[in-house]
């Protein structure tokens, strides 16, 4: 009888491991293309948040969750087909991505439609959550970016003259762009120029040279790291002697590859510093590190951020239904890496900014700026 | 209007006009013998520049103080790989469709054009990601008062006219150039002749090939990334100054270049957007007015 009975109480053991499935959830991010070391960096975050997670008995108490990662290369039409086939094919209950804004938001109304949460790790434009009440994201929003790096330029840098250049083809790169503009304009300064560039362009000098005409103090690029470091090598080519400032874009190694010299003495604002004491930066920035053998940046950061605020939403919600996640995320309030996070009415957290100095290739925490 | 038309202007559109003008002049001289629009002729641009980030790599270590004598080598690397792949190219999927339809070819050259953009993308040692080109020669900034000068712009333009005035001396005054200009006048009656036709039409992309694996090591210098899908735009660009100056005529294909640059700088700089167009309004405009090109003329021996 004894006997018997163990085998029961195995045999309901192996049934509720076989019904313990696997919590399914979906990561987007540009593993390749023009942004191609922010989806590594994303992807690589996310899943060192599931592991932990899982290291810890997973959700629930004992599901696990299982990360299913989808490349969108950096293109709307490509991030749209991703996002679809996880919510139809996989049946994620919630999608953790994706990074650029342009991409987002092709694959925000879809998540929204099937009533998929989706947390954007770090699509800093206005408009991605405005696309419904599941969207969220990890990251603050271009205003605030805008704003922040306007403030430094007119305050710490003294400058009174600006220009900006910027892809008018791509969400992000023009709100940054208009959000500096109107708070330098606020504060007082000038902006001698404001041009856009169309995209994929590789010679930017028609349009430096039409800005370095006003005599500009500083620049305000607003774009990725790639053409950033084309424009900084131009400009500095041209003769512009003054400094540039410009947003999270900039954020990767391969900025000072491609500008060298020329992005030298240039500032951006950034959601993290690997420089910050407090204790939950410095146990993600070692544990990081051992796994990944390279220093975190903020894409990698934001991505961890993202993950553990979606995972802590599902824990809280009890369940994997959107509905009851969605409500879970909007109660959110947490501590990660990149700062305490709640949410204001149109699901954007409410942070912390801080600015980066590059100096001699290499980035050199500045100060914190408070919302 | 003093920051749109000035001195500066006038160099940045030289130096855009001296990458289009070695592309260029690879699809006229190609058009001008096989009357076959190559539009994988971009991706040997691309291919150029690869090859000159390869062997910069590889053999950077042994030509330590000899930066000049590396540079030199680099610039054969990458007109030997453009030129090799665009003759690869004509052997294996040009030559069998010489004689089938000329729809065919123009297709062939398109899937010929995706295949080394995807397959380099698929490579491991390349990837589909951006790569920063290194700086082979130290960058140096003249001030001409007006304008800044880098010795960038100066070797871009300096190696596109000496290019292009050897291509000039080749095809007027050897016996090479001179079956070459047999072929494209009457194919027909320069094989009655005794001209080997095949032969000519391969060194045709050899040399086309090798001009625009030139034009893919400056711009990769020039503009220091590199990505697989590089050789679209400036392919499609220098098709348009090609087809500008009068496709199959080679002081057309440099003209019609030179003109691009300047026009899509000028225009640039006036609005980003109109700078785009620009390059398909010219085509337009000139195509209504003359449609066989600035120096391209109905009856005249193309190339």
């Amino acid at each position: 009888m004894k006997r018997l009975s163990l085998v029961l109480v195995l045999a309901l053991v192996a049934a509720s491991i076989v019904t313990a499935q696997d919590i399914k959830v979906g990561g987007v991010g540009p593993v390749t293309g023009e942004a191609a070391t922010f989806g590594v960096s994303t992807k690589n975050g996310i899943m060192l948040a599931a592991e932990e997670w899982n290291d810890k008995g997973g959700l629930f108490g004992n599901r696990k969750v299982k990360i299913i990662f989808e490349d969108d290369k950096g293109d709307p039409a490509e991030g749209a087909t991703v996002y679809t086939k996880l919510i139809q094919q996989d049946n994620v209950v919630a999608i953790i991505g994706t990074v650029m804004s342009k991409v987002t938001l092709a694959g925000a109304p879809i998540a929204q439609a099937a009533g998929i949460p989706m947390i954007s790790s770090t699509s800093t434009n206005e408009m991605v959550t405005k696309v419904g009440d599941y969207i969220y994201r990890a990251c603050f929003i271009d205003p605030f970016q805008g704003t922040v790096g306007a403030n430094f330029a007119y305050k710490d840098l003294g400058a009174r003259k600006a220009a900006a250049l910027f892809d008018i083809g791509n969400d992000y790169t023009k709100g940054l762009a208009e959000n500096f503009r109107n708070q330098f304009l606020k504060l007082g300064g000038q902006v001698v120029a404001f041009e856009g560039h169309p995209f994929g362009a590789t010679d930017f000098k028609a349009q430096l040279t039409k800005i370095l005409a006003g005599k500009p103090d500083v620049l305000y690029l607003s774009d990725y790291y790639n053409d950033v470091g084309l424009i900084a090598k131009q400009a500095r080519e041209l003769g512009f002697k003054g400094q540039m400032v410009g947003g999270d874009g900039w954020d990767s190694p391969d900025l000072v590859k491609i500008g060298g010299k020329a992005v030298d003495n240039g500032f951006f604002t950034n959601h993290y510093a690997a420089a910050d004491p407090r204790p939950i930066v410095q146990d993600f920035v070692k544990k990081y590190k051992a796994k990944f053998g390279a220093e975190p940046d903020a894409m990698a950061t934001l991505a961890y951020d993202a993950a553990n605020i979606m995972f802590d939403a599902i824990r809280r919600a009890g369940s994997t239904k959107g509905s009851a996640i969605r409500d879970a995320l909007k109660t959110t309030n947490l501590n990660v890496v990149s700062g305490q996070v709640t949410f204001d009415a149109n699901r954007n957290p409410i942070k912390s900014a801080v600015i980066i100095e590059m100096k001699d290739g290499k980035q050199v925490y500045r100060t914190t700026v408070n919302p | 209007m003093g920051a749109i038309f000035n001195a500066q202007q006038i160099v940045n559109g030289l130096q855009v006009g001296s990458i289009y003008a070695l592309i260029a002049l690879g699809y006229t001289m190609v058009y001008g013998i096989v009357r076959l629009i190559n539009f994988a002729h971009g991706d040997f641009f691309m291919l150029g520049a690869y090859a000159a980030y390869g062997v910069f790599f590889a053999f950077n270590a042994l030509f330590v103080g000899k930066t000049g004598l590396m540079a030199f080598v680099v610039l054969i690397a990458s007109m030997a790989a453009g030129g090799i792949i665009a003759l690869l190219a004509n052997q294996l999927a040009y030559k069998p469709l010489r004689y089938k339809p000329k729809l065919s070819s123009l297709i062939t050259a398109i899937g010929v054009s995706m295949f080394l953009e995807y397959f380099l993308s698929a490579l491991p040692a390349v990837g589909p990601s951006y790569r920063s080109f290194p700086d082979i020669l130290p960058r140096v900034n003249i001030n001409l008062g007006n304008a800044v000068i880098s010795n960038y712009v100066i070797i871009d333009i300096v190696i596109a006219a000496v290019l292009m005035v050897g291509l000039t001396l080749l095809i007027k005054k050897t016996t090479l150039g001179k079956a070459m200009r047999a072929v494209s006048q009457d194919k027909d009656a320069a094989r009655l002749m005794g001209i080997d036709i095949e032969k000519v039409i391969a060194f045709t992309f050899l040399i086309g090939g090798s001009f625009a694996g030139a034009a893919g090591l400056l711009a990769g210098m020039t503009y220091p990334r590199i990505v697989p899908y590089m050789g679209i735009q400036p392919g499609l660009k220098a098709f348009i100054a090609a087809v500008l100056g009068g496709i199959g005529n080679i002081p057309g294909a440099v003209l019609g270049a030179y003109i691009m640059g300047l026009a899509e700088t000028f225009a640039s700089a006036y609005n980003s957007l109109i700078g785009e167009g620009i390059a398909f309004a010219i085509l337009i405009v000139v195509l209504l007015v003359r449609p066989h090109g600035l120096l391209g003329e109905k009856f005249a021996d193309k190339i």
